[in-house]
């Protein structure tokens, strides 16, 4: 692959969102698998977007077939791509439904994280002393938590709902965002500008969110990037164990259903589909973020 | 260490009573006859503030105490004794499945740059990564104990049988024989951080002279990639599992519920479904306790492995 980096540009609007944009794109001609990422991630989007209108059928409801027979485990077939559930449901219908709900919990779960993680992070930074230790306190305490047994805890606690999963997932998960921020931010916060901001009377909140956040933005999105994966995994795993939102489909909640009605031996047109959904978006979402780490790292790019 | 202990307990602790409800049914079992309830609520402050709830629970907290168990009638502490060995063995067994082949695999991918095995390898490290534990664990009984009948697909030992000595229960074929396909799955789940980790290292260790200078004496490749590079290449192999050991101790949860595995993880889901409180309360303070150990040893394995770190 071609290496042509330019540098003046790099240097130029390092802090600039709008290059780091021109600069993924650039980097999709060369890179391949970030141009399937990126694909991929956009028919999730679409079928998420549009799920209510792409579903053909309600997923709670029974079919029955000429006899008047529920379809009880019916393998794949034309109407129903994905065949039936033991009570006759369209399971087509429930993964489909489940990517809105997988998109919703990994964006807003891993916006609320970034955004606090790179709040404090900045401040800790920052500030440094008192307020930086207390701060690195919090978050040593924060990873001695283990994360699905507290989530399990945390659901018990609040009503299964999805706003207590994307919560709960947040809690905890905001810890490393405040690590890697604040090294960054400490570095920053040494530069010349930064002291020439100050010497010019500009305050800490000036300081913080228009000398020192452009800086880390790039870290950040890449980051909020790696924390959808999270936040999409942890959804389903508490989903699956039944803890998540008994009113909203989801893909951890169609195996959590197969598992307790006892089906996850025999009904493997049940059990596939929504683990290959979760894989397909997991790893294009991961594609695309190390693309973006390219861009954002030149270190890092292909020879 | 104490400390994070007492103060992940004290977040525990006041989640549990932030619980909308009568707060006495969160320690004291409901189905109890009223006289004996009064007489627990007593000894648990419950009639008290709930600051003196709190004085008494970190003094049991501190003798390991965490009271009883509604659903077993057994002390919390025991349960949770009797179950930690299942959880760490299978954990275990999943790690040494996932670094042996993940160091070796590093090792190869890294030495083999731009050969379509380097690709191969990250692929399968990145899918089995993206992919739910829980969902290939549910794909693998399906496959291996559905289909091709080669491992029964859950518990610990063939059911019925009730073993009372750890040497009863762990040291023989048929627990093995369960073993395997968690442990299997377990190791798919964690290779992606030995195997990536050590490429990545092995890179950086072959740009480094002196594997420049063991090519120079015409030294066969094979002894220079494990004698020589792939040594000095283990070392952040092996911190970044202790640390990832720790993380995993959380992860193991769904694992053992899908294949039925009696270890902490089950009892923490099942005892949350059961209102057990107790049991679940204590099963997750032993859970962060044993993640805070691993995070300790990762420290100290980084101190002792590398001279070149030390802390002040």
């Amino acid at each position: 692959m071609g290496d042509t980096i330019d540098v003046k540009k790099i240097t130029n609007n390092n802090a600039n969102k709008n290059s780091i944009a021109r600069l993924f794109l650039k980097n999709l001609k060369k890179d391949k698998l970030a141009l399937v990422g990126v694909v991929i991630l956009a028919i999730f989007f679409v079928i998420g977007a549009f799920s209510q209108h792409l579903a053909p059928f309600d997923p709670s409801q029974r079919h029955y077939n000429e006899e008047g027979m529920i379809k009880r485990l019916e393998p794949p077939s034309k109407e129903h791509w994905f065949g039936t559930t033991d009570i006759g449901r369209d399971i087509f219908s429930q993964v489909i439904l489940g990517t809105s709900t997988a998109l919703m919990v990994g964006l807003l779960a891993s916006f609320l994280v970034t955004f606090i993680g790179s709040t404090l992070g900045i401040i800790s930074g920052y500030f440094g002393g008192a307020v930086d230790t207390i701060i690195m306190r919090v978050v040593d305490l924060f990873y001695a938590i283990p994360f699905i047994p507290f989530v399990i805890v945390l659901s018990a606690v609040l009503k299964p709902s999805i706003w207590n999963v994307i919560l709960a997932v947040s809690l905890l998960s905001w810890r490393t965002v405040t690590r890697l921020v604040r090294s960054q931010v400490l570095s920053v916060a040494q530069r010349p500008f930064i002291k020439a901001a100050r010497v010019s009377g500009a305050g800490h909140g000036r300081i913080m969110i228009k000398y020192i956040l452009p800086n880390v933005i790039p870290i950040i999105l890449l980051e909020m990037a790696f924390n959808i994966n999270s936040a999409i995994m942890a959804e389903a795993s508490i989903a699956f164990l039944g803890f998540g939102d008994p009113t909203k489909q989801s893909w951890g909640q169609v195996l959590h259903i197969n598992f307790i009605s006892g089906n996850s031996r025999n009904a493997w047109w049940w059990v596939a589909p929504p683990g290959i959904a979760i894989i397909l978006l997991l790893v294009s979402v991961f594609f695309v973020s190390r693309a973006l780490e390219e861009v954002v790292d030149p270190r890092l790019r292909r020879r | 260490m104490l400390l994070m202990i007492i103060l992940v307990s004290t977040l525990i602790f006041f989640m549990f009573r932030a619980m909308p409800g009568e707060p006495t049914a969160f320690v004291v079992d409901p189905s109890m006859p009223p006289e004996a309830r009064q007489v627990l609520i007593e000894r648990y402050g419950l009639n008290g503030s709930l600051w003196d709830q709190y004085k008494v629970f970190i003094k049991d907290l501190l003798q390991f105490d965490f009271g009883n168990s509604f659903f077993y009638g057994k002390p919390v502490m025991q349960i949770i004794a009797d179950r930690i060995p299942a959880t760490l063995i299978l954990m275990l067994a999943g790690m040494v499945f996932a670094y042996v082949i993940g160091i070796f695999g590093g090792a190869l991918m890294a030495w083999k740059r731009g050969h379509k095995l380097e690709s191969a390898g990250i692929t399968i490290a990145l899918i089995f990564r993206s992919a739910p534990t829980f969902w290939v664990a549910l794909m693998s009984i399906i496959l291996f104990s559905v289909r091709l009948k080669w491992f029964p697909a859950q518990g610990m030992r063939t059911s019925g049988y009730e073993g009372e000595s750890f040497r009863e229960i762990f040291m023989n074929l048929d627990f093995l024989k369960h073993l395997i396909l968690p442990s299997l799955v377990a190791g798919l789940y964690f290779i992606a951080t030995p195997l990536l980790i050590m490429r990545n290292s092995m890179l950086e260790v072959m740009s480094e002279d002196y594997i420049e200078m063991a090519k120079a004496k015409g030294l066969r490749e094979k002894t220079i990639l494990y004698k020589h590079a792939a040594r000095n290449a283990l070392l952040p192999v092996v911190t970044a599992g202790a640390l990832f050991l720790g993380s995993a101790i959380g992860g193991m949860v769904l694992l053992e519920v899908v294949f039925s595995w009696p270890g902490l993880g089950r009892e923490i889901v099942q005892a949350v479904t059961r209102h057990d409180y107790p049991l679940a309360q204590g099963s997750f303070i032993i859970m962060s306790s044993l993640m805070m150990i691993m995070n300790l040893v990762a420290d100290i394995l980084y101190a002792v492995l590398d001279p070149r770190i030390s802390y002040k």
